[in-house]
């Protein structure tokens, strides 16, 4: 479990790992160009919601990308990852060809590497800090791809692995929400022998997961398995269940839990407040989404509809928005816009999202801004005005902010409007637990070394605590929540 | 879990369940509503709940048949399960003592207006209760009506029972006859505009429950906004009731039509 320096050392240290490094000489492998990752041509994948974009390493090249990293002595890509994965360990497993211990690594710390492979922004967090990019200046060792390939291999195998568990110490603990970050309270907690219970508010498990990234990028199924090995470890799983209304906290202390880790999300979607907004056809990405995915309001068999726009407008920057941008092609849409009032080098989705989008024939229209929406008779939206923007001077933050271009507005036509420009956090559960500290943002205080609330017995983590932030970032505060609850508890 | 324990046709389009939810019986309060889904493919609708039994452990709905989803709640009897129920949903009616209250409920509205009307009898104000319905038929909850009120009017709009005329016909009435402090409208959004209008007429406060197309149910999505002062409010989270003097109408009936086409278009498949 531990990720210190000395236990990286000894694990290092041991002989198949010096073997595996004296094989190639580190001018060979640094001699190697990162191998790609094998994609679903655009003109095909652009007819199914449910096909995933990327398909995957081969054994082959996934051997080969390993082949790559250097197994230095001091791994910092290890600390670009948030819930410090043993990042050469896994790798040099698959240069060995030891997939099933490489998937075994991964889920020493991570309680979702499929999904991680898939969905986190390496390029900002353990690519980033790879000797490559830092020393080299050439391509990080792809380690999402190989992270998603070892996690893909084993499911694959069918011969997963369950991480070992603890002797039950017979104490309950409660997370609220089941999203990444509580999965990965969950797992860590079970493995102390904790009983946990995730309760969840949808009929789903998963959170965002399921709700909010499409299937072109992290299929449910995949979600699902990673579900079920939670399952087999021992964590139950509560669906449709609201803490503070379904039951008080109180009640569920009064049943023996004995401490929460809340971590209930930013799911409450912003909107602009521009005229409008409110016309039939413009809608959250939060709801849009989980229209889609949750429901498969795209499938005639479900019952939930689904506006299918031909001219569709996408308001924001992020992977959210570049998610509710393809779903749209997706389903029909011949036009299907990006709107973000700052430049392209400012939007926040990842760089491979925005990539594919493009591949996919997503037009952008950066530096522009919508002031206004028109209907129909019949409340439709069929029209928003929008206008032209310019950066300004940088601001505090150092970000140049968007400037109004006068006299520049210009009207296009659009049938459905996704308004993608942020979460806040979600209200239900600061409205239902007396004196506990929040920020005027409505994000809950914590304590950041040990993610502890005002009141003691909760702990907190994910976009809760954050804002919207990313799936990795919510999975290290669940590991960060579930250390420290286990020290407040055995110290109680 | 979530079993019918009892079903009760009103009429053939209006029934009654009665469902296994301990839980939430023991949790709700008047005006509270939850969120269900019938089956794996089923959608997520919301409705109300019209009374609890939190000895018993069950909860009680009232719906009427309108489209894909009601219709296959509708196929399901005593002994069978709700897939998904989730709740209690939404802030509790606000209870208190003004004196009289007029509460004005038109058709399905008359059974989330029951818990009402009972707490705000048993919190000792005098109750007048409209309910009212195209006809004598699709009347519904009067007898429980009437057990927590000190006078019922009923209303048809064919005049095949009570008093022939709109629910505003006999609010007017009432409010001409004595003092009315306070005013709860539930039903269609058409019947809690003009009930809304009406009182405003004459400064009675008024609380409408609205019923705005919904999702998640937990503020997560805002399908369900609507515009209340001039702000943007969800009504799962801040509502369903507001203050109807201060509620636009017009943008919520064309918000309800949405998705018309759709619904359309899954009704005919569904038949």
């Amino acid at each position: 479990m531990s990720t210190n320096k000395e236990y990286l050392q000894i694990e290092r240290e041991k002989e198949w790992r010096a073997q595996l490094r004296k094989k190639i000489a580190n001018k060979d492998r640094t001699a190697k160009t990162r191998t790609q990752m094998p994609e679903l041509d655009p003109f095909v994948r652009i007819r199914y919601q449910d096909r995933e974009v990327n398909t995957g390493l081969s054994a082959q090249q996934a051997v080969a990308e390993a082949s790559r990293c250097l197994d230095c002595v001091n791994p910092t890509c290890i600390e670009g990852c948030p819930v410090s994965i043993n990042i050469p360990k896994f790798i040099k497993y698959i240069e060995q060809g030891e997939f099933l211990e490489a998937a075994k690594t991964l889920k020493e710390t991570s309680a979702l590497p499929a999904v991680c492979g898939r969905v986190c922004p390496q390029e900002k967090q353990c690519e980033a800090t790879c000797f490559y990019t830092q020393k080299l200046k050439k391509d990080p060792v792809a380690i999402g791809h190989l992270e998603r390939f070892a996690a893909d291999y084993e499911r694959e195998s069918g011969s997963m692995s369950v991480p070992e568990v603890a002797a039950p110490n017979g104490i309950k603990v409660a997370a609220i929400g089941s999203g990444p970050a509580s999965l990965s309270f969950a797992g860590d907690m079970i493995k102390l022998g904790y009983d946990v219970t995730v309760f969840e508010a949808l009929h789903e498990i998963g959170g965002v997961l399921k709700y909010g990234i499409p299937e072109f990028r992290l299929p449910n199924k995949i979600v699902d398995v990673e579900l079920d090995n939670l399952e087999q470890m021992g964590v139950k799983f509560v669906r449709n269940f609201i803490v503070g209304k379904t039951a008080s906290f109180d009640d569920l202390k009064e049943e023996g839990f004995q401490a929460f880790f809340v971590a209930s999300g930013a799911g409450l979607p912003r909107f602009m407040n521009i005229p409008g907004e409110n016309y039939n056809g413009i809608l959250s990405s939060n709801e849009y989404l989980t229209r889609v995915n949750l429901m498969n309001a795209a499938s005639d068999e479900f019952d939930t509809p689904i506006i299918k726009g031909k001219s569709v407008a996408v308001i924001g920057g992020g992977n959210t928005a570049m998610d509710s941008v393809r779903t749209a092609k997706r389903l029909g849409a011949e036009r299907a816009m990006i709107v973000y009032r700052r430049s392209r080098h400012e939007m926040p989705a990842r760089v491979e999202e925005v990539h594919h989008a493009e591949e996919e024939g997503i037009e952008f229209l950066n530096l522009t801004n919508p002031v206004e929406y028109f209907a129909d008779q019949k409340g439709k939206v069929n029209r928003m005005r929008v206008q032209r923007m310019e950066l300004g001077e940088p601001d505090a933050s150092g970000r140049r902010s968007p400037v109004v271009i006068e006299g520049s507005e210009y009207d296009i036509p659009v049938d459905l409007v996704v308004v993608a420009v942020g979460v806040s956090p979600n209200p239900l559960i600061p409205s239902e637990v007396k004196d506990l500290k929040v920020t005027r943002w409505g994000t809950i205080v914590v304590n950041e070394e040990t993610m502890q609330c005002s009141i003691p017995e909760l702990f907190a983590g994910g976009d809760i605590v954050r804002g919207g932030a990313t799936v990795i970032l919510a999975m290290g505060d669940g590991r960060k929540a579930a250390a420290n609850m286990d020290e407040y508890l055995k110290s109680k | 879990m979530n079993q019918i324990v009892e079903k009760v046709l009103f009429s053939e389009k209006v029934a009654k369940f009665v469902v296994d939810a301990p839980r939430i019986a023991r949790s709700r309060k008047p005006g509270h509503f939850v969120i269900l889904r019938v089956d794996e493919k089923g959608e997520r609708i919301p409705l109300t709940i019209a009374d609890a039994d939190s000895v018993k452990g069950t909860i009680t709905l009232v719906v009427q048949k309108m489209g894909v989803s009601s219709a296959k709640l509708f196929e399901l009897n005593a002994g069978d399960q709700i897939l998904d129920l989730v709740g209690p949903l939404g802030k509790a009616t606000h209870i208190h003592k003004p004196g009289t209250i007029l509460a004005c409920g038109g058709g399905v509205g008359v059974a989330p207006m029951l818990p009402i009307v009972e707490a705000f009898k048993k919190a000792g104000n005098r109750v007048i209760s409209i309910i009212a319905a195209r006809n004598k038929d699709l009347i519904i909850l009067e007898d429980d009506i009437r057990k927590w009120s000190d006078e019922v009017i009923v209303m048809t709009d064919d005049g095949s029972y009570g008093t022939k005329g709109l629910v505003t016909a006999g609010a007017e009435m009432v409010i001409q006859r004595e003092t009315v402090n306070e005013c709860i409208a539930i039903g269609p959004a058409v019947m809690m505009k003009f009930t809304s209008l009406l009182t405003k007429k004459y400064n009675i406060p008024t609380q409408a429950s609205l019923n705005a197309i919904m999702v998640d149910g937990t503020g997560m999505c805002g399908a369900c906004r609507v515009s209340v002062g001039g702000r943007t409010m969800f009504t799962c989270i801040d509502g369903p009731e507001f203050d109807a003097h201060q509620i636009d109408f017009d943008e919520l009936i064309m918000r309800l039509g949405g998705y018309s086409d759709e619904e359309k278009m899954a009704s005919e498949r569904y038949v």
